[in-house]
């Protein structure tokens, strides 16, 4: 063979390939979001649409009601001020003191700091089992049962943020630290000036699926609230599903309500998410 | 003082005082409920009464078996065998989803036009609410009237009553649970793929190595430290399963699909022995936690780092 016939040969074993590949994406991407496209579509049906067996894929007529009709069942916008107030509390808390306690992990010397390092990772492998009993017999203690502190201190504190942000505070070249203190600068003032600003897309990626675990969070609130008034989204959602068990087409809207907002946040803000996602994964 | 010490003392000072509000939360929410955890370990407690100090009973309850007359051996408490042998069914999950992924992984790495449209899908189950993505899968499921048995009445088959099908319930919310997790393995087996160096590729072809010959010993190696990384988050997260059971099945049908977390749950929330329920937790961690020092001490000594 010449060599125009083997670079043929590899052309079109090139052009193979990614066929195979757009096929399997295909299959792939089509399975993802099939059942969204089934989900939106029901949510727009009439009752009697629902059991009708072939399915219709287009609703005819097309019930935007049904969203009314769902929003009203249930206080959705109860639940939507609570998860914005619950969520954007515990990210702005949880940025706070990691990035005070990883400045003070990676750059400050004090006694002990190494054993309290370690003791903060040996934590972390502990399931949240186990000492959700605990706090919530702590809470129950302190009537805080069923209000926002509840919800929002414990998660306040959290040793992988801290982990995350230590790791990243330690490859700060020294030179800067040393110039802002020979300037008079500080700990703090190194802190917001200097060390923040530099780390931000680390601390907008902590921030962001921070912001993400606690809005899609179901175990904690299902646990510390009881009524309509503090229950956080997915929590609402659950108690929607037991008063409207087989009502599809509400259930689909609410389901859609609830889906809605983070998959626009995060269509527009993908980066962050992806970035957020496989950093916490591959360091790990 | 000295001025050297009194710096001394000043920096101390100044990390203490950093960590302060940090470490508050450390002590009094994951520390001490910790310890305090362990001796709910040892007590019968209500809340409502007063905890009463019992010793090992409920680890005997939980763990131990006795003799019944004309029965032989029995568990004391054969719901927790049961759940326990739900919770590993889930995890059969993890090795059926690493494979899945990494093939949509590979397929994602050619260089090919369109690639964030597919990572944006992929990635939607991942981020959405797991209540809302298991009431979907509560509609698909659907024995009459869902998109799988419609799927499937296509091709003439009669699909089975997946959720109240104590054979079928498993599989199912095991594969909901793949469904919704299959973007994020696949972006971390994309992470892995990136960082492969094109030398290691261009040596082999060199040495003549197929296409097939070269993902096997190539690729595929130098991807431990994300299959291995994949294994032990994916047993660890399987021994927390609980939303997608609570809110598909509420457990059932017939206690099929009740994990040790849900157990932990009812235990703790709906009956209130916090006591029990306290030392299934500290079961549950201690098994999960053999598994993962198994993994690292057998697995992680293949694992090849760059």
């Amino acid at each position: 063979m010449n060599e125009s016939e083997i670079k043929k040969k590899e052309k079109r074993r090139k052009l193979i390939g990614k066929i195979v590949a757009y096929t399997i994406l295909s299959i792939g991407g089509a399975i993802m979001i099939i059942p969204f496209i089934w989900m939106l579509s029901t949510s727009l049906k009439s009752a009697g649409d629902v059991f009708v067996f072939p399915p219709k894929w287009i609703p005819k007529p097309i019930l935007w009601r049904n969203y009314i009709d769902a929003w009203n069942a249930v206080p959705f916008n109860r639940f939507f001020i609570n998860s914005i107030f619950v969520s954007v509390s515990v990210t702005l808390g949880q940025v706070a003191t990691s990035c005070l306690a990883a400045y003070a992990f990676a750059r400050l010397n004090f006694i002990g700091r190494e054993k309290l390092f370690l003791g903060y990772l040996a934590t972390m492998m502990i399931p949240g089992q186990v000492t959700m009993i605990p706090v919530f017999i702590l809470l129950k203690k302190l009537n805080w049962i069923d209000t926002y502190q509840a919800l929002i201190i414990p998660g306040i504190f959290s040793a992988y943020g801290t982990f995350m942000l230590r790791q990243f505070f330690m490859t700060i070249p020294n030179d800067l630290i040393d110039a802002a203190k020979i300037d008079g600068c500080s700990q703090l003032g190194i802190l917001t000036k200097i060390v923040v600003p530099l780390s931000t897309p680390a601390i907008a990626t902590l921030a962001t699926f921070t912001f993400l675990g606690v809005w899609n969070d179901f175990m904690w609130p299902l646990i510390v609230t009881n009524s309509m008034e503090m229950k956080t989204l997915p929590v609402g959602l659950a108690s929607f599903q037991g008063l409207y068990t087989t009502d599809w087409t509400l259930l689909m809207a609410a389901s859609t309500i609830v889906l809605i907002p983070v998959i626009i946040v995060y269509v527009f803000n993908q980066k962050f998410f992806v970035k957020g996602i496989v950093l916490s994964g591959i360091k790990g | 003082m000295s001025k050297k010490k009194r710096l001394k003392w000043r920096e101390n000072l100044t990390g203490y005082l950093f960590l302060l509000p940090n470490i508050s939360g450390f002590l009094l929410f994951t520390l001490l409920p910790i310890l305090a955890s362990l001796l709910l370990c040892f007590t019968q407690w209500d809340i409502l009464t007063s905890a009463k100090y019992i010793g090992f009973d409920n680890f005997i309850q939980l763990l131990g078996f006795h003799r019944e007359p004309g029965v032989g051996i029995v568990a004391n408490d054969p719901l927790f065998w049961k759940y326990f042998a739900n919770t590993l069914f889930f995890m059969l999950g993890i090795p059926i989803g690493m494979v899945v992924s990494l093939v949509l992984a590979l397929a994602m790495n050619q260089k090919l036009k369109g690639i964030v449209i597919f990572r944006t899908i992929f990635f939607m189950p991942v981020i959405s609410s797991m209540v809302a993505i298991a009431l979907l899968w509560r509609w698909i499921y659907n024995p009459d009237f869902g998109l799988l048995n419609t799927f499937f009445a296509w091709f003439g088959i009669k699909g089975p009553n997946w959720l109240s099908d104590t054979l079928w319930a498993k599989p199912a919310i095991m594969i909901m649970g793949m469904w919704k997790g299959a973007g994020y393995s696949m972006l971390l087996y994309l992470a892995g793929l990136q960082g492969i160096s094109e030398e290691y590729y261009e040596a082999s072809r060199i040495d003549g190595a197929s296409k097939w010959q070269q993902f096997w010993y190539v690729t595929f190696p130098l991807l431990s430290p994300v299959h291995f990384f994949m294994l032990i988050m994916g047993v660890i997260g399987g021994f927390q399963i609980f939303g997608e059971s609570y809110v598909m099945t509420g457990g059932g049908p017939a206690g099929s699909t009740t994990t040790i977390a849900y157990y932990i749950y009812n235990n703790a929330f709906q009956w209130f022995k916090m006591g029990y329920a306290s030392a299934i937790a500290w079961v549950l961690f201690l098994m999960a936690f053999a598994v993962t020092i198994f993994q690292w001490k057998f697995v992680g000594k293949r694992v090849h780092y760059e």
